[in-house]
């Protein structure tokens, strides 16, 4: 079955049927349509869609309402993405499962409101303090805006982080026919969450004592125990969320903490903390790893591209297949994690690389560190139209 | 104690740390008031959040054996309205300083108009304790802080006179010293609205030591404020996530949007990509007709592709939509050089130049009589709609330009239009008669 649809509404189809459950937005332009339609479709299935005050809120909301057992997202643009920031940084150290829209606009600032751009690559990278990995994925078609949406709700359970699906006006805002069987359906796990230990209870390690010793004069201590809810053992373990309202207390802190989540100073703590949310992405970066390479035998130029250029770069190696030029293409549609396994696999064999990307090269720096001694042209724009299949051809000759 | 039970009541909610507040602070006397409210209130440990701010007042969560969050400063209401929002049942009380009330007010006041049902317990000492002395919001004018070395210029925020103004639905103002503090937060977070208590206390390590502040100086700090103390507001209305669900209800079960089948039933006579461009005016339906121009297509076995353009203030201006129409899978819908334009617009016109520019005799222009002298080598045919019976009014033009245009173009069968123009009722008699009008007066 064809249907004409376009990527705001498979985002939103794609988050329904991954689970979502709770959306906190902001109306900007080009990433308003996601806030309006799912603000109609949540309450259908009994989840709770907000238009809030502003980003902050917005973010802060779905991060209270995922410790509360929502699977939560939200969608921005550039200027609400830099609001964001900060609670970016707050997911990544409570370690709160989130997924991030970004539908790219032309920036900075206010920038084109309806213009395309793909300028947030590096942004949504280094967005808030303490330079900590982050994972971001980019459709590149209206099936993918779907398949991905899903794949972010996964991934952001798996490695219990903020995702983001970094989108833009075109994908988002135009519309395709689209081969319903074509929508690619990733499976999406579902929460571990933190359950109190089935045998009776017993002061464990983490136990957040209720004492009355210095309270109450003849109340005895009761206990909850607890299992820790962060566990940074091993380093690049993930461990459950404990969950408001259930049967554990739980403590949620964006301070630097111990694994019972207790605000900490001692070094070998702190250090383990910081080590684990490094270790539990880059050690699993192959997890992440989603990319498309079309290898032509005996090419030695790559074409490599990401989100909506990707379109023009498939026009343009059909039309230089045709032609009789041999070329490979690789489409990176999980940009961080740096998928580099499979680039340096697109590399082998190739002198010449070109990226083709609507900014002045933001992901062309992370190709040329992996391409040494290759040529790495750039293919940009960042004049508000889109990169066409004839600029890709040119770069390739 | 056996796990899964409701562990209430408690004897205490505190655990066995001690504070670690400076000598004096305020801050200590109401965290054991409000220790004292939830033995009162019996509740289930894990039934009560306590969502601290950033801030002396923001290390308050660790004391307590309650579930606890401890995020970004200022925003502590915002977490509280995401956990309210998901979980109506628990009982979030907020922690914060008179600085979350600055940096985060634009929450403040949205949770008030809300009627979000939180409690909010303002630990107000008149200035940033953490961060050294510096004024708040709340500070008042003329005294002196580490940012306000002469004396402070700025007027205090009366934050219950503004929580009170805008929806809260419980304000309470009092002292860290009133006896009846633990009651009064009792009865806050018993009532199902959001609920607003601030509480004037000391700061002895900075407001005290700069202004000689002391418990006598609080009240007389009221009177020269004009202010009053104890209840001050008490309103019954909704509150915000019991509305919500209930008005959910009335969707509740209801059917998704899933895809809208378009299958072909006509036959389309294309064999390469065909871009079509329609240039018109802001309120002119230009989307809507170039919608049904893709459905006709879809309707007909194509593959197609619709990118609008606009200016960001809607009804005014031009409206631009590019139409890719090709027999395969479209993945590139940029169109630089169009296979045909209707122009019906100055305003469509004069933002198309370019691609009009770029075309050349093998394309073609479909244009009102007015525009058919347009720079552009394509062979242009046109459309003059006074020749029709029907009035042409500004709704109908872009449908009636695009049937004469499809029909000179040939590779979509009109019925194919006629199918798409009648898919959503409410427009289908309206959108036949013009079809019907356009062929019957044709081009020229
Ligand atoms: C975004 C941000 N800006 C600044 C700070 C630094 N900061 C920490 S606490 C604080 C003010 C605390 O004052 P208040 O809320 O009155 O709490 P108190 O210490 O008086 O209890 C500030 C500005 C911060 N943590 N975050
Ligand atoms: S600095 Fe002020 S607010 Fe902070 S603990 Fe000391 S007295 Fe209390
Ligand atoms: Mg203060």
């Amino acid at each position: 079955m064809r249907e004409f649809i376009d990527g705001s509404t498979a985002i939103v189809r794609g988050a329904l049927d991954a689970g979502c459950t709770f959306f906190a937005g902001y109306p900007i332009t080009p990433a308003s349509p996601i806030l309006m339609h799912i603000l109609r479709e949540l309450p259908k299935v009994g989840g709770v869609a907000i238009q809030a005050e502003d980003e902050i809120a917005s973010i802060g909301m779905c991060i209270g309402a995922t410790l509360s057992g929502s699977r939560a997202m939200t969608a921005t643009s550039g200027p609400g993405l830099s609001l964001y920031s900060e609670n970016i940084g707050l997911a990544i150290m409570g370690e709160v499962p989130l997924v991030i829209v970004d539908v790219q606009r032309l920036g900075p600032a206010t920038g084109g409101a309806t213009t395309v751009g793909q300028g947030d690559v590096q942004f949504v990278r280094w967005g808030t303090g303490g330079g900590y990995p982050v994972i971001a994925l980019a459709p590149s078609t209206v099936a993918e805006c779907y398949s991905l949406t899903r794949r972010a709700f996964d991934l952001a359970e798996r490695f219990r982080c903020p995702v983001f699906l970094l989108t833009d006006k075109e994908l988002d805002m135009t519309s395709v026919t689209v081969e319903t069987e074509s929508y690619e359906r990733p499976p999406v796990r579902a929460r571990a969450v933190l359950a109190a230990p089935v045998a009776r209870a017993a002061p464990v390690a983490g136990a957040a004592p209720v004492a009355s010793a210095t309270r109450g004069a003849n109340a005895a201590p009761a206990v909850i125990a607890n299992p820790p809810p962060y566990r940074y053992e091993p380093a690049d373990g993930v461990s459950p969320l404990a969950q408001y309202g259930g049967d554990v207390l739980v403590r949620f802190t964006g301070s630097t903490h111990d694994e019972r989540a207790l605000i900490t100073k001692a070094p070998s703590k702190v250090a383990a903390l910081n080590e684990h949310l490094r270790a539990k992405i880059e050690q699993h970066a192959d997890e992440i790893e989603l990319v498309e390479l079309d290898q032509d035998s005996g090419a030695r130029t790559l074409l490599v591209s990401y989100g909506v250029t990707a379109g023009a770069m498939h026009e343009a190696v059909a039309r230089l297949r045709a032609a009789g030029r041999a070329v490979s293409a690789l489409v990176v549609k999980s940009l961080w994690p740096v998928p580099e396994r499979a680039l340096r696999t697109a590399l082998l064999d190739v002198d010449r690389v070109v990226v083709g990307e609507l900014n002045h090269g933001q992901y062309r720096r992370e190709v040329e560190r992996l391409a040494p001694g290759l040529e790495v042209r750039g293919v940009n724009r960042v004049d508000g139209e889109l990169i066409t299949p004839e600029q890709f051809m040119e770069a390739a000759r | 104690m056996t796990l899964g039970t409701t562990v209430t009541p408690l004897s205490s909610y505190r655990n066995e740390t001690p504070y670690p507040f400076c000598p004096g602070c305020g801050h200590g006397p109401i965290l054991d008031h409000l220790n004292a409210a939830l033995v009162k209130l019996a509740l289930d440990p894990r039934q009560v959040v306590l969502v601290s701010d950033i801030g002396c007042s923001g290390l308050s969560d660790q004391y307590f054996a309650t579930s606890a969050f401890h995020g970004l400063h200022g925003r502590s209401i915002t977490y509280a309205t995401g956990i309210k929002l998901a979980r109506p049942d628990l009982k979030v009380i907020v922690v914060m300083g008179d600085g979350g009330t600055g940096i985060g007010g634009a929450h403040l006041l949205s949770a008030a108009r809300r009627n979000i049902g939180v409690t909010v317990l303002v630990f107000n000492n008149f200035n940033f304790g953490m961060t050294g002395g510096q004024h708040s919001t709340t500070t008042p004018q003329g005294a002196v802080t580490s940012t306000t070395p002469g004396g402070n210029l700025e007027r205090p925020l009366d934050i219950c006179a503004t929580v009170a103004a805008n929806g809260a639905g419980f304000v309470w103002r009092g002292t860290s010293f009133d006896k009846d503090l633990a009651d009064r937060i009792a009865e806050a977070v018993r009532a199902e609205c959001f609920a607003l208590l601030d509480i004037w206390e000391l700061c002895t390590a900075y407001f005290v030591a700069s202004n000689q502040a002391s418990r006598k100086t609080l009240a007389t700090t009221l009177d020269q404020l004009g202010l009053k103390a104890g209840l001050l507001h008490r309103e019954e209305y909704p509150e915000y996530s019991a509305a919500y669900r209930a008005e959910s209800e009335r969707v509740r079960g209801k059917a998704l949007a899933g895809p809208r089948a378009l299958e072909p039933r006509f036959r389309a006579t294309l064999d390469r990509p065909f871009r079509l461009v329609i240039a018109g005016s802001a309120g002119g339906k230009v989307r809507s007709a170039a919608r049904l121009v893709a459905e006709a297509a879809m309707l007909s076995g194509l593959w197609a592709a619709q990118r609008d353009d606009y200016p960001i203030t809607v009804k005014t201006g031009h409206s631009l939509s590019e139409l890719v129409l090709a027999p395969t899978e479209i993945r590139y819908t940029g169109v630089t050089r169009p296979d045909a334009m209707i122009v019906v617009s100055d305003e469509g016109l004069a933002k198309c130049g370019r691609q009009l520019a770029a075309m050349t005799a093998e394309d073609r222009l479909f244009a009102l009589p007015a525009f058919a002298s347009a720079k552009t080598k394509a062979r242009v045919t046109t459309i003059d709609p006074t020749r029709s019976t029907l009035k042409i009014g500004g709704g109908r033009l872009v449908l009636y330009c695009a049937t004469l245009a499809l029909r000179e173009l040939g590779f979509l069968p009109i019925e194919a239009l006629e199918a798409a123009a009648t898919r959503n009722p409410e427009f289908a008699d309206e959108n036949l008669a013009t079809i019907g009008a356009a062929l019957a007066a044709g081009t020229g």
